[in-house]
């Protein structure tokens, strides 16, 4: 009994070799992502069966970059969702980034002064995403130093991010500017921006790329393992030298850097900065993440499966509009497949657990038996 | 409604006839490997005290589970007034008359005694609403009962302590209590609050009250004992007249045979100070209450050393403040010869301390991380190339200290939670051990794990002391310190109170050292906490450290 590891299983017990543990673990995911897939398979067909307009190339394309500007929001709203937070401004934050980029087109006055400075395309981008990162920021630093609850901190910080876009719009879209002067520098934002690479508008381009990152970042690098761990369990994690504070802090940040992006991508797209830019975003990212067997009370959650229920969401509403299903009748079936989806995640999370205590009770019975058969030699 | 008040009537059977009304018989109960009680036959008497000795994980809290209806046993039978009794849930035991009153109050602390007592079972009138006038009025006949000057309409959070206890107690009694389970009753009470519930106990046995009481307290205990019943892993060893016992019995049987396990013959060749305490004082953040006084202690390398206390001995506050969970409001810890007091939990480790803690679900384990990411967590970083986490690098490690610390496990990526207690346990000190400690805090290393475990725990501590490990652990269990160290200190009341060597000394002394005696505490304790600015002002310090173990409570319930 003494080198246990190598002591063959007893029956009954589960598989006690590495691969088959590791098999069974990957089942369990592909159960909770595949359901998010099977639903988005479903919707798919359904709407294609019932209008011919569905699958055609230009309303895929159009289904792609909402999908983007939603999945965008819902990586960010994934981190912060894994460390068991929420966080609601990210609506707000999109349209505060495109005011303050539409506000830097329109050139900076110097208070006191008859100059007026017009900064470079790039340097409009850079200082916008900064103003989201630092809007982040002030949640993350309201939320981990200051242990606020984060509901209240982002809910407080949607209203402020909302008031200070029509503060700087001051009731008025920001859309000729954006153009820019070619004198100024500034010119060149909707050839970059609204561009099309390959046939597939930079917004899913962008979607697909910090999909990867993020997922790399969440499975390969000690700030992802730190992420899971604290969400699971913060207390445990702090003990084992994972630096809560820190990594509370900067997922509020990438959290306002996604919604940064959106912002200036979706000012592109609609080719005016307006003060009603990114309502109700974060609630259509919070569904997206939740759809993709992410848990709200934090530590579980998957890239893929957020991507793949920013799908289903964008998929379902696109769907409804071209079938001619009323506005109403729209947030009525999109709501109820939000609840839907997280029932079946509870059932499966429920079904899940006792298989497991079962296993756990046979292999403990196994091991009793098994060491009564031996003797206590240890 | 009449039998509310039924009880408090005068008893209409001979309260003192001593017949039993409540016995267990050969009732066992497993936990997946561990037998937490072997076939335990065990009787309550009308009228009498019936006082459980043992020490923790000996059974006692598992038998008042299941007479309590909170957990079903694995086989035996409950015989209630010579019938048959299957309890399905706490509230059936409570309609046959069976109440517990736990360690933790139970209380809602910002309704009133009132709604309290009748919380989940209140009296309804003819409309369906609660009849508040009817509740008052027995909550009023309780109290003078239990001749406590307590308004029923008072809230339970402007209460002291001891009146919150008697609230328990009162609930019990308009629940028509028979039988009552007082688990740990007075470990948050002061000296003067023991008397008046003890007054209250023989109150209620003079009315054909029953009562089970368990107490870590033996002294106080058996004054107020008629019968004396001592358990030891999980069987019932003896039972006797309590008449006919003195301390010293209870000890001899409490203790029995020595552990299975025994260190004392370990060399002893220690190398410099690796970790060293001075004067090391904590208050409670939340009420500045003192909970480590003035502690002075240095461990070397290669050295095992216990310390010994009880529940709220503020042993736990000191392994936390040293691992920098909290801040430390006197004194100075040198880790080698560094003063750690400006390193978080995360520099401490990277330093070579690391903590494995009282509460392995609550701070030890990642519940929803498997085996292997929970071993490598506290060592993350030593694996990463290149900002990425070196994935074999990480596993081939993480199976080495599987195997090294011997973890039983279908493998690195099974769930944390489909391992047993032990196994858990091994895992939780494994992974302090990838950091490749020089100190290692232990709190309460081997609770809730079988002796074979604890075994196997204390041979790898002693393992690793032999490479220069240096380790100070916190245990209540008086076998496991004898056994199982090289060095053994006495802490009470925030205090160190006595060295012992573990080779001369006897439980005896350790048990009486460990204080029970603490009527001379409040005093000194006044006087000392009088330096700290804070605790002086601090109306809690009057009560003195009898009251330290709730107040941890509460603030850990505030904190959460």
């Amino acid at each position: 009994m003494s080198t246990t590891t190598t002591t063959p299983a007893p029956p009954g017990a589960p598989a006690a070799d590495e691969k088959s543990g590791r098999s069974r673990f990957n089942m369990n995911t592909l159960l909770v992502e595949g359901r998010a897939l099977i639903a988005l398979i479903i919707i798919i067909a359904i709407f294609a069966i019932l209008s011919d307009n569905y699958l055609t190339a230009g309303n895929l394309t159009t289904i792609t970059k909402q999908v983007a500007f939603n999945a965008i929001v819902a990586l960010g709203m994934l981190l912060v969702i894994l460390n068991g937070g929420i966080d609601l401004s990210v609506g707000s934050i999109v349209g505060f980034t495109a005011a303050v980029a539409g506000n830097l087109f329109r050139g900076v006055h110097i208070p006191g002064t008859d100059v007026t400075m017009f900064p470079s395309l790039w340097v409009i981008i850079v200082l916008s995403l900064a103003v989201g990162m630092l809007v982040g920021w002030v949640n993350g630093l309201l939320i981990a130093r200051l242990n606020l609850a984060p509901f209240i901190v982002t809910l407080g910080m949607l209203y402020v991010a909302r008031g200070l876009t029509e503060v700087l719009l001051n009731g008025q879209n920001i859309t000729n500017e954006l153009f820019g002067q070619p004198g100024l520098n500034n010119t060149g934002f909707f050839t970059v921006f609204a561009s099309k690479p390959l046939g597939l508008p930079l917004a899913a381009w962008v979607m697909i790329i910090l999909a990867i990152i993020f997922s790399i970042v969440l499975n390969r690098t000690p700030f992802g393992r730190w992420l899971y761990a604290t969400g699971s369990n913060e207390r445990a994690a702090q003990l084992s030298g994972v630096p809560v504070t820190s990594v509370k802090t900067w997922i509020y940040v990438l959290s306002g850097l996604c919604a940064a992006i959106v912002g200036i991508l979706q000012m592109a797209n609609i080719s005016s900065a307006t003060a009603d830019l990114g309502t109700f975003y974060e609630l259509n990212a919070i569904a997206a993440v939740v759809i993709g067997g992410a848990a709200l009370s934090g530590g579980r959650g998957t890239v893929r499966g957020t991507i793949i229920g920013a799908f289903v969401i964008g998929f379902l509403a696109n769907g409804l509009v071209i079938v001619g299903v009323s506005p109403f009748w729209q947030k009525v079936i999109t709501g109820a497949v939000i609840i839907l989806a997280v029932a079946v995640d509870q059932i499966q999370q429920i079904a899940q657990r006792r298989r497991s205590a079962a296993r756990a009770v046979a292999a403990a019975k196994a091991a009793a038996s098994q060491r009564e058969t031996v003797g206590t030699s240890s | 409604m009449t039998e509310h008040v039924a009880l408090l009537d005068e008893p209409d059977v001979a309260p003192h006839d001593g017949a039993v009304v409540l016995q267990a018989v050969d009732i066992a109960k497993t936990y997946g490997v561990t037998r937490a009680l072997k076939g335990v036959n065990f009787e309550v008497r009308r009228g009498k005290v019936t006082v459980l000795f043992g020490e923790n994980g000996a059974g006692k809290s598992t038998l008042m589970k299941i007479l309590s209806g909170v957990e079903k046993p694995t086989a035996g039978q409950l015989i209630l007034d010579g019938e048959p009794l299957n309890l399905e849930s706490t509230n059936d035991a409570v309609a046959r008359g069976i109440s517990i009153i736990h360690q933790e109050l139970n209380l809602a602390s910002n309704l009133s005694v009132r709604d309290n007592i009748f919380i989940g079972r209140e009296i309804r009138g003819r409309t369906g609403a609660i009849d508040y006038g009817k509740e008052r009025e027995i909550t009023q006949q309780v109290m003078e009962r239990l001749e406590e000057d307590i308004d029923p309409s008072t809230l339970v959070q402007d209460l002291r302590v001891g009146q919150q206890q008697v609230v328990e107690i009162a609930r019990a009694l308009a629940a028509d209590a028979r039988i009552l389970i007082m688990d740990e009753p007075t470990s948050a009470l002061s000296a003067t609050e023991v008397e008046v519930l003890f007054k209250v106990i023989r109150e209620l046995t003079s009315h054909g009250v029953a009562i089970v009481y368990i107490s870590h307290h033996l002294e106080e205990a058996l004054e107020i004992a008629d019968y004396a019943v001592v358990f030891r892993d999980g069987e019932l060893v003896a039972t006797e007249e309590a008449a006919n016992v003195d301390l010293s019995w209870v000890v001899r049987q409490m203790v029995g045979r020595e552990a299975d396990y025994d260190f004392r013959d370990e060399p002893r060749d220690f190398g410099d100070v690796a970790l060293s305490i001075q004067g090391v004082t904590v208050a409670e953040p939340d009420t500045g209450r003192v909970v480590v006084n003035n502690v002075s202690l240095d461990v070397r390398q290669g050295e095992i050393v216990c310390l010994y206390g009880l529940m709220g001995a503020g042993r736990t506050e000191l392994m936390e403040a040293l691992a920098g969970r909290d801040p430390i409001s006197g004194g100075r810890v040198l880790l080698g010869d560094q003063d750690i007091a400006d390193l978080d939990i995360q520099e401490r480790i990277a330093n070579g301390m690391g903590l494995v803690p009282e509460d392995r679900q609550r701070d030890g384990l990642v519940q929803m991380m498997s085996v292997g990411k929970n071993i490598s967590l506290p060592s993350l970083l030593s694996t990463v190339k290149n900002l990425f986490i070196a994935r074999k690098t990480e596993r081939e490690r993480v199976d080495r200290q599987i195997s090294d610390v011997r973890v039983k496990t279908a493998g690195q990526d099974a769930l944390i939670t489909s391992l047993s207690g032990g196994n858990q346990q091994k895992v939780v000190i494994g992974k302090i051990l990838l950091t490749d400690p020089k100190v290692m805090l232990l709190d309460e290393p081997t609770r809730g794990i079988d002796v074979g475990a604890k075994g196997e725990i204390f041979a790898l501590l002693f393992r690793e002391a032999k490479k220069g490990l240096a380790v100070l652990y916190v245990t209540s269990e008086v076998g496991e310190a004898i056994t199982a160290s090289h060095r053994l200190i006495v802490m009470s009341k925030g205090r160190l109170i006595r060295e012992f060597d573990p080779r001369t000394a006897t439980r005896d002394q350790i048990m009486a050292a460990s204080g029970e005696h603490d009527t001379h505490y409040d005093e000194e304790a006044r006087v000392e906490e009088g330096a700290l600015q804070e605790a002086a002002v601090q109306e809690g310090a009057a009560q003195g450290g009898a009251e330290q173990q709730l107040g941890q409570e509460a603030s850990e319930g505030a904190s959460q």
